[in-house]
């Protein structure tokens, strides 16, 4: 049914009913599964961004959960500092993506296999988590800001009307910024992926070696593509860092980087709507686990994983849209017995 | 300087240690393990369980530890590898994968707490520092592992087995051996290495289900730094990694160490994509 919209008209759907369950949720929920909500919608835009990098561009990171951190860092810092949050979250989009434009020009310019970036960015994660765990010590601060090691930046302050930080948000609002914040990340990403820019990552993606001999510089998109991703991670980090007025070590650990990997792969590679999914369905069943304690986290999303990358490794959305268009073909072959095939 | 000396060894050894069971599976299958660091982890789990269960320590570190270690490499090579040939991204979802399943069940059955095992032999003196010996005794383990596999790999006909497979595995099966074997072998030499390694540090470190992440960062730096020859590249990159590590550590200070690290390798990455080995003149294993 969907296929036969226009991608415009796709788009404004998309928009319109995101629109009106974000308006209603918070009228029909309690408080409690407001926040849980507010915590998926930040997860799932660290999602779009390894969606983004991994399903489009076709570079595996594994440092998208490390850019999310440092967003998460680069916000609490500046907003502790001049007490101010907007100048805070231009401070925790840009730091990541600075950090990503260096960090991917040693990687990308080298022309690094697919393995090896996978490789140097999980590196890079697990180094950014040991040493800010051993920033404990009182000579690590930030103007103001004292990194804590393995304990964070508490009292991170939130998100306030620009000039009045007397007008913070509350956990509502927190709500719609992080809603319409996603969104807003989906239209954006849905934009960047129609454009010249989008289409060539997308054939980078298919054949590098071809779109190196049609001329495109492929280290260059490459980095593009990685730093783009980052700079939407670290906006994640933003909202997340709101979201839990504080900020520690956590999100670079092994675990919590595992996560957005599991997320996309499940909900499907090369889609954006199948990570979101990934998000909600899988970070309820971590925290329903985390409360029982019968079963491990660890094991259960292990197991998941290596599951789906072994029999499912579409992912959710792409299987079930593949199972529908068969039998819609089906269907069609048997009333008027031709062969439709549709692009 | 003899004490700065020893220790810059003993930090090039384990590095070289950790790093020896995957480059030998990424060297010769092109599969990255990022199990790796629950391989070197169930090694450390082995030598504690049996030592504490009254087994003599050596015994439980090179006998028990790389056995068990090597029967979980032919489990994974049987079970998830072996499906996924030729595809090196989609093995290294698997592993990591499994990695996450097995920090798991580790953590389910033994609980998410440091197990200690009191390091063996004694201490020396030099200068008025005092030294445990066991340094020593990683110094020269590393020692002996590169020898053995440099000859196993050289000098016998298992070996060149070995070696003919990685190059061609169709014109070794028209010569009557089974590359599916050689395979299943490979990964679980691999992993008893890696078990052996993790056994090794265990006294150093204690046993701990997530110890696995604290040695992976270091062990695929040092494998990707290497580059194609796996005794000669993990060698020279753990020397590099190792000295610069240490020398970061003492001069600077200890937080810096890893951060060096990430920055040597990404410099060296920049300047020799291919790794340390690929500027050595002559093709080496």
């Amino acid at each position: 049914m969907i296929g036969r919209l226009s991608i415009d008209g796709q788009m404004l759907a998309v928009v319109t009913l995101s629109t009106i369950l974000l308006l209603i949720l918070p009228q029909v929920f309690e408080i409690d599964t407001i926040l849980q909500l507010t915590l998926n919608f930040s997860f799932s835009i660290l999602a779009l961004s390894l969606a983004f990098v991994w399903g489009y561009a076709g570079i595996f990171s594994f440092g998208q959960a490390a850019f999310f951190g440092i967003g998460g860092y680069a916000y609490a810092a500046t907003a502790i500092n001049l007490g101010d949050s907007t100048p805070a979250i231009v401070a925790g989009v840009l730091v990541p993506t600075l950090f990503a434009a260096l960090f991917g020009y040693f990687v990308f310019y080298a022309r690094l296999t697919k393995i090896y970036v996978a490789v140097i960015t999980l590196v890079m994660t697990l180094i950014l988590y040991k040493f800010m765990g051993q920033t404990a010590k009182p000579d690590y601060m930030i103007g103001n800001a004292r990194l804590g090691g393995y304990n964070g930046i508490p009292a991170v302050p939130p998100i306030n009307v620009p000039g009045q930080p007397h007008l913070f948000a509350g956990p509502d609002e927190m709500f719609y910024i992080a809603g319409f914040s996603l969104l807003a990340v989906y239209v954006l990403l849905r934009w960047i992926l129609g454009t010249r820019f989008g289409k060539v990552i997308i054939g980078m993606r298919e054949n590098e070696k071809r779109m190196e001999l049609l001329g495109f510089d492929t280290r260059l998109y490459k980095l593009l593509a990685f730093v783009v991703a980052a700079a939407v991670a670290g906006f994640g980090g933003v909202v997340f860092t709101n979201w839990n007025a504080f900020i520690d070590p956590h999100v670079f650990q092994l675990a919590f980087s595992a996560q957005p990997i599991i997320w996309v792969m499940i909900g499907g590679l090369g889609t954006l709507a199948g990570p979101i999914l990934g998000t909600f369905i899988l970070s309820t069943l971590s925290l329903e686990l985390g409360v029982q304690k019968a079963l491990d986290v660890n094991l259960l999303l292990g197991a998941i994983f290596t599951f789906f990358v072994l029999l499912v490794p579409q992912g959710i959305i792409p299987t079930v849209r593949n199972l529908l268009e068969n039998r819609e073909a089906a269907a069609s072959n048997k009333t008027d017995g031709t062969t439709e095939s549709r692009g | 300087m003899v004490i700065a000396g020893i220790q810059i060894l003993n930090t090039v050894a384990g590095l070289a240690l950790i790093s020896l069971g995957l480059a030998i599976i990424f060297g010769m299958m092109r599969v990255m393990n990022f199990a790796h660091g629950e391989l070197l982890m169930l090694g450390a789990y082995s030598v504690q369980l049996a030592h504490s269960s009254g087994l003599n320590i050596w015994i439980s570190m090179f006998v028990v530890a790389p056995l068990f270690v090597g029967l979980v490499g032919v489990v994974i090579e049987l079970l998830v590898v072996r499906r996924l040939y030729g595809r090196m991204m989609d093995t290294l979802l698997a592993t990591w994968g499994l990695s996450l399943f097995i920090t798991g069940l580790i953590t389910m059955i033994f609980g998410n707490m440091t197990r200690g095992i009191s390091t063996p032999l004694g201490s020396f003196e030099i200068g008025g520092i005092r030294e445990s010996s066991y340094k020593f005794l990683i110094i020269g383990v590393t020692i002996v592992l590169f020898a053995a596999i440099y000859f196993v790999l050289r000098r016998t006909r298992v070996g060149m087995i070995a070696r003919a497979t990685m190059d061609n595995p169709s014109q070794v099966a028209a010569l009557g051996v089974n590359p599916g074997y050689v395979y299943t072998a490979t990964f679980a030499v691999g992993a008893a290495l890696s078990g052996l390694a993790g056994a090794v540090l265990a006294p150093l470190t204690g046993v701990l289900p997530t110890m696995g992440a604290a040695y992976i960062g270091k062990a695929f730096i040092t494998v990707i730094c290497g580059g194609e020859a796996i005794l000669a590249g993990t060698a020279s990159a753990a020397f590099l990694f190792g000295t610069i590590n240490q020398v970061t550590t003492i001069t600077l200070n200890p937080e810096f160490g890893e951060v060096a690290l990430l920055i040597g390798a990404l410099l060296m990455l920049r300047l020799l994509p291919a790794g340390l080995s690929s500027s050595f003149r002559r093709k080496l294993l």
